[in-house]
């Protein structure tokens, strides 16, 4: 499945009246996204959170940056198909210039990217914004 | 005599709120536990009326938060039967009270010397000796526990020798909710002249903590898993060990001489308590303990196995659902795995129905990794919480099955 643009994430999050559906959403979102091979789930991949793991594996081909991640916990593993939909296959500058609190906001789940969520997310987007930083 | 928890729950006024429109269930109190209205007033009281520095009582200000700050430090002595005053040293928490000790027991052991624990160990009662041993060049001893969650005696026994210089072990288990033997434990370690440390943050709380009748030479724990304000705690030293025990911090309030070369140590409890106190903490603390002792702790105590045997019993009727940690001797922890789900996916369903618990780790990466689970979803119960609380936890966790199915 190809995944939505963060654009339609928001306009599909919109539509749902109770959270119930919401999370669903999330999840299936999740679960639409290939994660990766056992054997890629390296520890220099890893990014530990105390609740829950995520790994990144990120690939820039001088023009975008494209990213693999996976997550033991399906609605974090959610909660990263949000991240790919903002980031993913984009430019560097793109990347930067994407105002991720602001999208988590819209998408009223700015309490799981806060640092104190011990989820790993936030952990991946500094990655991520470290990476087109050093590519721009 | 029956608890009146309606009324108990009444003097906690977080407790009211709704989280996301949903009434609060605060199953977090392994945690931190919540504070009573009179704390609250205590901590706002001596900022209001009594605010100024202790133990430098040039005025009238200064004598009156000294008199309060020391009158807590006497109602703490009071609440865990330590002999005098001067045992019960002010701390950040359970975990400055831990490195206190293992700090100067870093400084006292030798190469081939042992220390003792057990796989129950939070991080701050591992971590902790494990770095006082790697920098003495001493062996760290783990305890073994079975499947249970209980400990191996057998193994703490041949594990217990006279090259073992402290023994240090949870009063109760803060991932699985285990009673521990500390009284038994603590007589094995004694005979063979070992020094004693039990970690108290998860054991204080369920009262009738006696330092004394225990035997041990530290026991150490939270005023916020105790009702009272979080950075501040208790290190409780036997005297005779405490007064010879290394200095930690250096600086103010704990010399008795100084020049530009050199310094003498203070008495006992200053010594241990260098620089400006948490005194707000401390009067704090002094009030939860206060609030505490007024209650009557065999009706707690009878309310708070009710809570754990009840949630227990929709746990084992729960189908898909794993408890983590079945001591037969357990308080207020029920850990355990939904079948196919994440805990934090557990913990994300169930915060959006009003449900606080925590998920993961617990703090205690290795005993997970002994278990070979990657964490747990763990409620943990305290004397305000309702057996309704109870029933809306496995109402929550019904749909956090159903959606993560």
């Amino acid at each position: 499945m190809q995944l939505p643009s963060s654009d339609e994430i928001i306009d599909d999050l919109a539509f749902f009246d109770d959270w119930e559906q919401r999370y669903q959403y999330i999840i299936d979102l999740g679960k639409s996204i290939p994660g990766l091979p056992e054997d890629a789930k390296t520890p220099d991949r890893l990014v530990k959170g105390c609740q829950s793991s995520v790994w990144l594996i990120e690939n820039y081909n001088g023009e975008v940056i494209t990213f693999d991640v996976d997550s033991d916990a399906v609605i974090v593993q959610g909660l990263l198909a949000l991240v790919l939909a903002a980031y993913n296959n984009k430019s560097p500058k793109a990347i930067l210039a994407f105002d991720i609190d602001g999208y988590f906001e819209a998408l009223d789940l700015e309490r799981h990217i806060t640092p104190t969520r011990g989820n790993g997310l936030r952990a991946i987007v500094g990655k991520i914004q470290d990476l087109a930083r050093n590519n721009v | 005599m029956s608890l009146d928890v309606a009324a108990l729950r009444a003097q906690f006024p977080i407790l009211t709120q709704s989280v996301d429109g949903k009434p609060l269930v605060y199953l977090d109190n392994a945690a931190t536990t919540q504070k009573p209205q009179i704390v609250i007033d205590a901590l706002v009281d001596f900022y209001t009326t009594t605010n100024a520095n202790v133990h430098r009582g040039a005025h009238h200000l200064s004598d009156e938060a000294t008199r309060r700050y020391e009158g807590a430090r006497a109602s703490v002595a009071n609440f865990i039967n330590a002999t005098a005053r001067e045992e019960v040293i002010w701390t950040s928490g359970t975990t400055e009270a831990i490195n206190i000790v293992a700090n100067g027991l870093g400084q006292l052991l030798a190469e081939g010397d042992e220390v003792l624990v057990t796989e129950l160990e939070h991080h701050a009662n591992l971590v902790t000796w494990q770095q006082a041993c790697r920098r003495a060049g001493a062996t760290l001893n783990i305890v073994p526990v079975f499947d249970s969650g209980e400990l191996d005696i057998e193994a703490f026994d041949r594990l217990l020798t006279a090259n073992t210089k402290m023994v240090a072990f949870p009063h109760v288990s803060n991932a699985l909710g285990t009673v521990n033997p500390i009284k038994q434990l603590t007589a094995k370690a004694k005979a063979v002249g070992a020094w004693v440390l039990v970690d108290g943050a998860q054991g204080i709380a369920h009262g009738g903590v006696d330092v004394q009748d225990i035997g041990c030479d530290f026991y150490a724990f939270s005023g916020h898993k105790l009702f009272g304000p979080t950075g501040i705690g208790v290190l409780w030293g036997r005297k005779s060990v405490l007064k010879d025990w290394p200095v930690w911090q250096v600086g103010g309030e704990m010399i008795k001489d100084v020049t530009y070369h050199e310094a003498t140590w203070g008495e006992l409890p200053n010594r241990l308590e260098a620089g400006t106190p948490n005194i707000a903490g401390a009067i704090g603390m002094g009030a939860a303990v206060a609030w505490f002792q007024s209650l009557d702790v065999a009706a707690l105590r009878r309310h708070e196995k009710a809570l754990l045997d009840y949630a227990t019993k929709l746990a084992n009727d729960f189908e898909g659902l794993r408890i983590i940690g079945t001591a037969k001797e357990k308080v207020g922890v029920l850990s355990f795995l939904l079948e196919g789900s994440h805990p934090a996916d557990v913990g994300f369903i169930l915060d959006r129905q009003g449900v606080a618990i925590r998920t993961g780790d617990n703090c205690a990466q290795p005993l997970m990794k002994r278990f070979g689970i990657p964490g747990t979803a763990r409620a943990s119960f305290s004397i305000y919480n309702t057996l309704e609380e109870v029933d809306s936890l496995f109402a929550a966790l019904k749909k956090a099955k159903m959606m993560l199915a």
